[in-house]
């Protein structure tokens, strides 16, 4: 009786190459990637078939969900501070340099600017949870939505502005914004879709 | 010895065979594998790559100071009204409204069959045109630039038609964004978004009704 004799194979495997691969991948995540923007409100944006991509600098993006709130945000962290001095003396509030430095983080912003002071007051965590619930007032008594546009123009001249609402918005609100943006004769803008295969469109 | 050294090769037998410690080269490379895995699933879920569409769209401005004379530059020959309605329903007419026939608006849908092939009929020597161009640029007869340039010459000719759209308040932005993609998909150069009025609420109205609204005055 011979005894089978069992090779022994190291289990040692060579990490080099899987190592190559994921710091390939993480490269191309790294470069082909742009970061998600926390956003107050879950938008669905329409699809088209339009192939211009959107500017990467200069960008006032205004965020519409279906009930119809205001929200917007900008690229630049001096432009949002600076724009918030312009319209809180335009209302005739002042910030101090804390709340301007709590406002500068958040990234999407829609506050009444009477309720402004209370909310740079919450935490980081509630004022996530709260600002679902605000949005810039926009109606023709009281269109603050006018204001914080024409003050981020001031302070920027080169942002353009990009409309991004859900696609069961109501008409009536997206004509609410636009008149708002033409009577500051802001009459270009870019309208945010989706990419929409037209061949899917076709059936 | 002698098998270590053959076994080693030729760097050996230059530093005339002394006796050097081979030291492994082997590195584990498992944590840094670790680490980029969890990098990279940190940039897939932390991230978006597709960047979003957008559709560049100018207005017109709403300043009083452009006069009737203007506003009325449009023949009537080559304006197509849309009036986007709630129920992602869209009527159409052309030219001017007759509000004594309610039958000269026309329902329509977003679908291919719908909007889309009446819009391709109106503007089919433009359509035409273009993917005639679309094809020399495919076999570079001619370059991108001559191409857009002779896309937009096409688009603003004569002939081709004017859409107006108004969308009234029960449409929805989806619909909009649909009649703007229309156009595109159309190649309709000449475009407006207006704001609907009572007149064209009034035309719908009597739409649903079958004219019974006007009825009575044309007879």
């Amino acid at each position: 009786m011979s005894k089978v004799k069992v090779a022994r194979k190291s289990t040692r495997i060579d990490m080099t190459a899987m190592s190559d691969v994921t710091v390939l991948l993480l490269t191309f995540f790294m470069l082909t990637s742009t970061f998600v923007k926390k956003e107050p409100v879950q938008v669905t944006t329409p699809g088209s078939v339009s192939e211009i991509k959107i500017p990467e600098t200069n960008i006032l993006s205004i965020l519409i969900d279906p009930k119809g709130k205001v929200f917007m945000s900008m690229d630049k962290q001096a432009d949002m501070v600076n724009t918030l001095d312009s319209v809180g003396s335009h209302y005739g509030v002042t910030f101090t340099e804390q709340e301007k430095k709590k406002f500068k983080i958040a990234q999407t912003f829609g506050i009444p600017i009477k309720s402004m002071k209370a909310y740079l007051a919450l935490k980081g965590e509630e004022q996530d949870k709260v600002l679902g619930n605000y949005g810039i007032p926009t109606d023709s008594l009281d269109n603050q939505f006018k204001v914080w546009i024409q003050k981020a123009k001031a302070v920027n001249p080169a942002f353009r502005i990009a409309i991004k609402a859900d696609q069961k918005t109501p008409y009536k609100v997206i004509k609410n914004v636009m008149n708002s943006l033409l009577d500051l004769r802001e009459n270009r803008y870019n309208l945010i879709t989706s990419l929409k295969n037209e061949t899917a469109n076709k059936k | 010895m002698a098998e270590i050294q053959s076994n080693e090769g030729g760097g050996k037998k230059k530093k005339g065979g002394s006796k050097q410690k081979k030291i492994s080269v082997h590195v584990d490379f498992t944590p840094m594998v670790d680490m980029n895995m969890l990098l990279i699933t940190f940039f897939m879920l932390c991230t978006s790559l597709s960047k979003p569409q957008t559709m560049e769209i100018s207005m017109p401005t709403n300043d009083n100071k452009i006069t009737e004379k203007d506003k009325d530059a449009v023949k009537a020959s080559e304006a197509v009204t849309l009036l986007l309605t709630g129920g992602d329903s869209v009527f159409y007419y052309t030219g001017q409204a007759n509000v004594k026939d309610y039958s000269s608006l026309k329902l329509s849908s977003y679908k291919a069959d719908g909007l889309r092939a009446f819009l391709l009929k109106r503007n089919t020597e433009a359509v035409n045109k273009i993917n005639d161009l679309k094809e020399q640029k495919v076999q570079l007869k001619i370059s991108q630039e001559q191409f857009k340039k002779q896309v937009s010459e096409i688009k603003g000719g004569k002939g081709t038609p004017t859409v107006i759209i108004k969308a009234s308040d029960r449409a929805t932005y989806k619909n909009l964004i649909d009649a703007l993609d229309e156009m595109q998909i159309c190649n309709i150069g000449k475009y407006v978004i207006d704001k609907i009025t009572p007149g064209d609420n009034f035309l719908i109205k009597n739409f649903r009704n079958k004219g019974a609204l006007t009825q009575g005055t044309s007879k």
